[in-house]
């Protein structure tokens, strides 16, 4: 098999372990959803700076939760199952791209909920929500990778978030940054610089998973 | 790497910048007055974490190749001496702020970034201690050396320059050596730099050399 074909063919199982097991999609969807309620009623009304970072918080935790269990939830007989049929590029790039998937779906669930509970204008709609999708498209490529490195230690989930957050912080200040634009309504030609960024660190990290995961999985 | 004279060149180099920078002339510029002569300590220390960070990297990328211990060692003593020098870079210009900014730390975009780049090599101590088997350890550390390693070129050479920081060299400022770097500055800054980034590289060949002897200690 080709590596098209093997990506396709484990993103097919990907999809079809997730709907299997209903539990992780619908525990993390409920995990957003009551974070957003919990920041509600405690907050009540908000000005729109901290509208906007609140936002991207939640997103944070709610996609380190959906994705640290990647790797984690496959046990060790099946995951070396995968690596007798599949080449790492293959095994990395469906899990990267199913989790952006998951990230696009999450993200977009959690940002119509929470302009429902917290009213707050937004200048270009549009252009906020492609902030929002690039989003969950970064934090999917990043903690993808940091997700299969932590799995490897034992205690991996509070080891997720040290390795993760730091690696996180540049994507989320450009991300809170173009948002920022997009709620104050600004030209869009003055947030293509962030874009760029945003996209130069995105296919970084990507072809850096591409070359580090084959090291990763051998045991 | 065991010749002495390089060592000798850095203490002197040194030593000649402390003595140097302390006595020799310097441009008077408001606000910065007397304190510029941080220049000289203040900068190179980041070069020197700079330079160890990118030997360690480059040192993980041969373990990924060789699976040789030293070479993982090499990249954990590096890192090891590099986080010394951020942490040496941070207090040097927080004094430096306090002074000439009215704050130690000012919400600078280059000084969150120091701040992040420094918690990032951190976690990979952190990551290190978590991992028991030794060659586990080497390999899967390495990798996050790696990964992490062009996010803080990112964070510390793109996003300050994307936003207004108070650093010459960013948003739109003009770098130091631009106008205000003379030729008298510049007659101690690029020995300092140099003999910094020397000492630097001598700390961590130091303790990778204990490093060395322990192992062979517990062979034995």
């Amino acid at each position: 098999m080709d590596l098209f074909s093997q990506v396709k063919f484990l993103l097919h199982k990907e999809v079809v372990m997730e709907w299997r097991s209903k539990y992780a999609l619908n525990g993390i969807l409920l995990y957003v959803v009551s974070t957003i309620f919990v920041c509600y009623l405690s907050f009540k009304q908000i000005p729109p700076i901290t509208w906007n970072a609140l936002f991207w918080i939640i997103m944070l935790f709610a996609s380190v939760n959906a994705i640290t269990k990647s790797f984690i939830q496959e046990n060790r007989s099946r995951q070396i199952y995968y690596y007798t049929i599949a080449s790492p590029q293959a095994i990395i790039l469906s899990k990267v791209i199913y989790n952006m998937g998951l990230m696009l779906l999450l993200s977009s669930i959690a940002l119509v909920f929470y302009m429902l509970v917290f009213k707050n204008p937004i200048g270009d709609p549009l252009y906020y929500l492609l902030a929002v999708l690039l989003g969950s498209i970064s934090f999917a490529a990043v903690f993808t990778m940091i997700s299969g490195i932590a799995s490897k230690a034992n205690n991996s989930g509070s080891l997720m978030a040290i390795l993760s957050f730091p690696v996180i912080i540049p994507l989320l200040i450009v991300l809170i940054k173009l948002s920022k634009n997009a709620m104050d309504g600004l030209d869009r030609s003055v947030s293509l610089n962030e874009i760029g960024v945003l996209a130069a660190i995105n296919i970084v990290v990507i072809t850096a998973s591409l070359l580090l995961f084959p090291f990763l999985w051998r045991d | 790497m065991y010749k002495s004279w390089w060592k000798i060149l850095a203490s002197v180099l040194v030593l000649y910048s402390v003595i140097g920078g302390f006595l020799m002339d310097v441009p008077h510029l408001p606000i910065l007055h007397e304190s510029i002569r941080n220049l000289y300590f203040h900068v190179p220390m980041w070069f020197t974490m700079i330079i160890l960070y990118l030997v360690s990297v480059i040192y993980s990328i041969k373990y990924l190749g060789s699976a040789d211990e030293k070479h993982d060692l090499i990249s954990v003593e590096f890192v090891n001496a590099g986080v010394i020098f951020g942490f040496f870079g941070l207090i040097t210009g927080m004094i430096w702020a306090n002074f000439t900014w009215g704050e130690p730390w000012p919400n600078d975009p280059k000084l969150n970034s120091a701040a992040i780049s420094t918690l990032m090599y951190m976690a990979y101590l952190v990551l290190r201690n978590s991992l028991e088997e030794e060659q586990k350890r080497a390999r899967i550390s390495a990798i996050y050396n790696i990964f992490a390693f062009p996010v803080m070129i990112v964070l510390l050479f793109v996003l300050p320059r994307l936003t207004d920081s108070l650093h010459p060299g960013n948003g739109g400022n003009p770098g130091f050596g631009g106008y205000d770097l003379d030729n008298h500055m510049r007659l101690v800054f690029y020995p300092a730099c140099l003999g910094w980034i020397l000492i630097g590289v001598w700390i961590a060949t130091l303790r990778y050399r204990i490093r060395i002897i322990e192992n062979k200690q517990l062979a034995e």
